[in-house]
């Protein structure tokens, strides 16, 4: 897909475009936010990387006046203020994540894929199907292979959320963001064992393995190709 | 900025010495109309009973003059002239000789236009004469003759006299008073002010422990005094705080940096595969991971106890907060055969943020289930996590606990461990940034609350409490 990384910080910016290339993305940077705007506006993206603090023309008023000329493109805002109220400010200012400085890259790919997926969303689905795994979010059921899975509540909604990004690498930050609404990290990592909870209860008695562990990045619902 | 001094025109520039003026002056005013009252009510009220005996004096003689003529006048005024008394006659001839009377001649004074004119005469006492003032009418009579009817007013003279200067010292001396009273408060009232100027000047300086003078009156000074010394203690608290901060950033994150660096160093020394190369890369990683861990806790309970977080609170469902924190350690606890049991009654509003009570239970259950495995096999394998309202010193609060049956905490080690980056002994060897704790104090001060560390028997009891209007 076709990326915007907006970033004064050319060293950092050299690392995300690269990483990003090498995921086998198409990137365009902007080193300041008027030139930022300006290619925005002119070309069209599937996504686009802000930077909040930036010469000229700061990441805020970038994304507002985006959306005030009707561009919808999914924005992911980087900054090292990562106090609530920034990232309140940033989502505020028609962001649609907000990821804080220092970040590791499996988080930033995981997350603009997220993103990107979520801007083109299929008609509201009471249904989602990954292989044989089935959840019916309207009857709170789950079903494999035909046999009906007990779920817990939050084990519905970690299994929920997994699901509607299936095929998408989902970070372990990302899970406690979404699922449980918490923005620090326990010191201990107590999502895997959540993780490996649900992966016995939806697994375990099934040949093929759905829920998929990607090293130093996070988890993936996927069928087997 | 200059120096504070007492000149006198710093004096007179003061707020008290102008209101001392200003009060002054309506005080002079209302005693000038005072003093007026009381002046013409006796001097004034002395001359009109003088004029009003010499008009009576008149109409007597007139009476005589008008019965018996020039004779039964003249006769008259003999006989009247002979009382002692302080009437004055005199008649005279039109060649101007004294026909009868008190007085020697016709004294050379015009009358005003009211008829009536005052003047000095020669009085005869017992050693010669005394000059007097005196005051009266004169009439031309048929034939030329004069006639003059008076009265000595020396006496009265002297009484106004009086009167008047009684008057003009009473008006003096309260100018004086007041504006000497007025210099002297404004006086008291600029050395305190200077002495304020002179301890905040201190305090600008750099010398933060220094105080403003409290005098112990408890007057506004004292209070505007007492009022920036509590701001001065917040500030100075800050301070410290902010101190401690950066030293122990200092101190706790140089040796893992070190540490990092070193190894990155070594690596690069050594002739090494792609494989070991690899392989540091990742520890690297993984260490630059556990720094920002710590940075980041340390930023969150400078947060925390900078107070700049009391924006963002709202009012929290306790019960709720508790009910997902133990929702989300439930699998670790049970990972390691542990019970998460919850005690909590439903609805249990507190002013606060709902992320950063999380977090300090968070820690606690952590803290409980890396610290709190039981000694004894055979030891009761829960946490309890219970909350219960109580009223604590007269505040409706709430005692939030979460009590393991580890081996606990010395009791003498207790206070210690709430400090940052501290890390008992025992363990050393398990992972953490040794904040877990402090930032669950720093959290109980930011919503208005204390935490209280106790044995559990055995274990160890974490008891927040919090008041419900987080004050």
């Amino acid at each position: 897909m076709r990326i915007l990384v907006i970033e004064d910080d050319l060293e950092a910016a050299a690392y995300v475009v690269k990483g990003l290339r090498e995921s086998g993305h198409i990137v365009d940077h902007a080193a300041d936010g008027e030139e930022g705007l300006t290619l925005a506006l002119s070309s069209t993206f599937d996504v686009m990387i802000v930077d909040r603090m930036l010469p000229k023309r700061d990441g805020l008023s970038v994304v507002e006046t985006l959306r005030e000329e009707g561009v919808r493109t999914p924005v992911l805002f980087l900054s090292a203020l990562g106090e609530v109220d920034d990232r309140i400010k940033g989502l505020k200012a028609g962001g649609d994540d907000y990821l804080t400085k220092p970040y590791a890259f499996a988080e930033l790919l995981a997350r603009i894929e997220v993103l990107v997926r979520r801007s083109n969303p299929d008609q509201v689905r009471t249904r989602l199907q990954v292989g044989d795994l089935e959840i019916d979010l309207l009857a709170r059921k789950v079903t494999r292979d035909g046999q009906e899975i007990d779920l817990q509540p939050r084990e519905f909604r970690l299994l929920e959320y997994l699901m509607k990004h299936a095929g998408q690498v989902v970070t372990r930050t990302m899970l406690l963001e979404n699922v449980w609404e918490y923005h620090f990290d326990p010191q201990t990592n107590v999502i895997d064992v959540h993780i490996s909870r649900l992966r016995a209860k939806i697994d375990k008695n099934f040949e093929q393995p759905l829920l998929h562990t990607v090293r130093g990045a996070g988890y993936s619902l996927r069928a087997a190709d | 900025m200059n120096q504070p001094q007492t000149t006198v025109s710093n004096l007179l520039r003061t707020s008290t010495f102008r209101l001392a003026v200003i009060y002054l002056a309506l005080f002079a005013a209302s005693a000038i109309t005072l003093l007026a009252y009381v002046y013409w009510n006796t001097a004034g009220f002395l001359a009109r009973q003088t004029d009003e005996a010499v008009e009576a004096e008149i109409g007597g003689l007139a009476e005589q003059y008008r019965q018996g003529g020039l004779p039964l006048l003249v006769h008259t005024v003999i006989q009247r002239s002979r009382d002692p008394g302080s009437s004055l006659y005199l008649v005279l001839d039109p060649a101007g000789r004294v026909l009868a009377g008190t007085l020697d001649a016709r004294p050379q004074v015009e009358p005003g236009p009211d008829g009536w004119f005052d003047f000095d005469y020669n009085r005869k006492t017992l050693d010669g004469t005394e000059v007097k003032a005196a005051r009266a009418r004169a009439f031309y009579l048929q034939e030329g003759f004069y006639l003059l009817v008076g009265r000595d007013v020396q006496e009265r003279r002297e009484i106004e006299n009086l009167i008047t200067n009684a008057l003009i010292w009473a008006i003096g001396l309260t100018v004086a008073l007041g504006l000497v009273g007025g210099l002297f408060m404004s006086r008291n009232m600029l050395a305190r002010v200077d002495e304020i100027n002179r301890s905040s000047l201190d305090i600008m300086g750099g010398d933060l422990s220094q105080r403003l003078p409290i005098a112990g009156t408890g007057d506004e000074l004292d209070q505007l005094g007492r009022n920036l010394n509590a701001m001065l203690d917040q500030i100075e608290a800050l301070m410290t705080g902010m101190r401690q901060v950066t030293d122990n950033i200092a101190h706790d994150l140089r040796s893992p940096l070190n540490r990092l660096r070193n190894r990155l160093e070594v690596t690069l020394m050594q002739e090494a595969s792609a494989d070991d190369y690899r392989l540091a890369l990742e520890k690297t990683i993984a260490e630059a991971d556990n720094l920002l861990g710590t940075f980041n806790a340390l930023l969150m309970i400078a947060r925390a106890e900078a107070g700049s977080l009391r924006d963002s609170m709202s009012w929290v469902d306790l019960s709720t907060t508790l009910h997902d924190a133990a929702e989300l350690y439930e699998p670790l606890a049970e990972e390691h055969d542990i019970k998460l049991s919850l005690d909590v009654p439903e609805k249990l509003m507190i002013w606060g943020t709902r992320e950063l009570l999380s977090q300090a239970v968070a820690n606690l259950l952590d803290n409980a289930i890396k610290h709190g495995l039981p000694t004894d096999p055979e030891g009761p394998r829960t946490i309890e996590i219970a909350a219960v309202p109580e009223m604590s010193r007269g505040v409706k609060s709430v005692a939030l606990s979460v009590t393991d049956h580890g081996p606990g905490i010395p009791e003498d080690q207790r206070q210690h461990v709430l400090e940052r980056f501290v890390r008992l002994e025992a363990s050393r060897n398990t992972p953490g940034s040794g904040l877990g704790l402090s930032l669950v104090a720093a959290v109980a001060r930011l919503h208005g609350g204390t935490v209280e560390l106790d044995d559990a028997e055995p274990g160890l009891r974490v008891t927040l409490l919090l008041p419900v209007s987080g004050r």
